[in-house]
């Protein structure tokens, strides 16, 4: 990879001024930017490191009964110290890529990056999730924005994410096996107000809600509601690993799936 | 170039490097502890799998400069303070867990990690945690073995394949 300058903050407000100067890039875990930079894909003047950042490390419960992760939590951590408050988020965590890449990577490095076969993407659109940044709040339905899009704006971090936990929730995940990434994966919440489904892995424009699967959901949430439903439709993804239909249909399977195991 | 220091198996050391030293790079090159092996640079494989600050990372996919004061233990320092095997070690030899031997050093540190958080994994558990270490003589059946017998499990019902 090509050299850079390296800085590595101990506050929020020091990082925001790091990542005012020309090129500079945040960098989380490193857990896809190094790869990137490795294959000179991104090419960053300045590395300013979140990893030091101490008040953006860890999970806790907030007045409001949210679970709050901050932006530099490894995966691990969550899937540790989240597992008593919100066991489904707790267990996605527990499955994203292999040990020892969930030791490194965190979560707000996953969303910022918002690849489109992520996992935490789907846990935090179908949690109705807030992604608290150095600036604003900005919630899950106005965040991502397509492929490798969100409404991050330069130089702004990701300093905690707020999962409203709800009643009942459970992600699937179909595995590619290779990159351990999601060929499909469906995270199904239900709340009083309502069910959410997200699917990541399958669109081309990235993690979506299937909203029929919600209409159906929130009136019975049962996995024979998921059976009367068509697979859904849009730009599904079409590689090597299968073809835009067969992603189709494993959204509709994998959310039967989810339905039957958060009981 | 940056200043780093960290212990490495319970030694001080510090060392100049640039701003994309990988930790590997920092260990291999600037320490000379080629254990630690370098399979395929895209933290695929886990032979670069080392322990910082207690967990398990892969060092190909971590800059040196970001793991400023952080303890590392390679497997330059599993074994016993007498030179002897640690118990992971000798279960590797005693069960063949070892082909070529490339992977070795990732798969030790890896079960290292997992019986300090599991002391007594299933099988399942052991091949599941072992997700991100590849071994490419897929000898995997022995070094699930030796992972088995180093945590004080029966292996003789686990019968070669």
């Amino acid at each position: 990879m090509y050299n850079f300058e390296f800085a590595k903050p101990s506050t929020i407000a020091e990082a925001v001024e790091a990542l005012g100067q020309e090129e500079a890039q945040a960098l989380g875990g490193g857990q896809t930017l190094l790869p990137t930079m490795k294959q000179r894909l991104a090419a960053p003047a300045t590395l300013v490191s979140l990893n030091g950042i101490s008040e953006m490390i860890g999970v806790c419960v907030n007045d409001a009964g949210e679970v709050c992760i901050g932006g530099a939590t490894p995966h691990a951590t969550v899937a540790r110290e989240a597992a008593a408050h919100y066991p489904a988020l707790a267990a996605l965590a527990g499955r994203i890529g292999d040990p020892a890449v969930r030791n490194r990577g965190t979560i707000g490095g996953s969303l910022a990056n918002n690849d489109p076969s992520a996992c935490y993407p789907a846990a935090v659109l179908g949690s109705g999730a807030t992604i608290r940044t150095n600036t604003r709040d900005i919630a899950a339905d106005d965040y991502f924005q397509g492929m490798f899009d969100t409404a991050l704006h330069d130089g702004e971090i990701i300093t905690e994410v707020r999962f409203p936990v709800p009643d009942k929730a459970n992600y699937q995940k179909f595995v590619q096996p290779a990159s351990r990434f999601a060929l499909v994966g469906v995270f199904v919440a239900k709340y009083a107000g309502g069910v959410r489904v997200a699917v990541t892995g399958a669109s081309s424009n990235g993690v979506f809600r299937w909203s029929e699967a919600e209409a159906a959901l929130s009136s019975d949430f049962s996995k024979a509601a998921v059976d009367g439903l068509s697979t859904p439709s849009g730009d599904m993804i079409s590689d090597l690993h299968g073809s835009g239909d067969y992603r189709a249909h494993l959204v509709k399977v994998m959310t039967g799936r989810a339905v039957a195991a958060a009981g | 170039m940056t200043q780093v220091t960290m212990t490495v198996n319970g030694k001080a050391v510090s060392g100049d490097v640039e701003g994309r030293t990988l930790l590997s790079e920092f260990l291999r090159e600037g320490l000379r502890l080629t254990g630690t092996h370098v399979g395929c640079d895209t933290s695929q494989c886990g032979a670069c799998v080392v322990h910082v600050n207690g967990t398990a990372i892969k060092s190909c996919t971590a800059l040196a400069a970001d793991l400023e004061g952080a303890e590392v233990v390679t497997i330059e320092g599993m074994a016993n303070p007498d030179g002897s095997l640690s118990t992971i070690q000798q279960a590797f030899q005693d069960h063949h867990g070892l082909q070529c031997g490339f992977c070795t050093p990732g798969m030790v540190m890896s079960a290292a990690a997992l019986l300090k958080e599991n002391p007594k994994p299933t099988e399942h558990e052991i091949r599941e945690y072992l997700e991100g270490n590849i071994c490419r003589c897929t000898g995997y059946h022995n070094i699930v073995k030796a992972i088995m017998a180093a945590s004080g499990q029966d292996v003789s019902a686990i019968a070669a394949e």
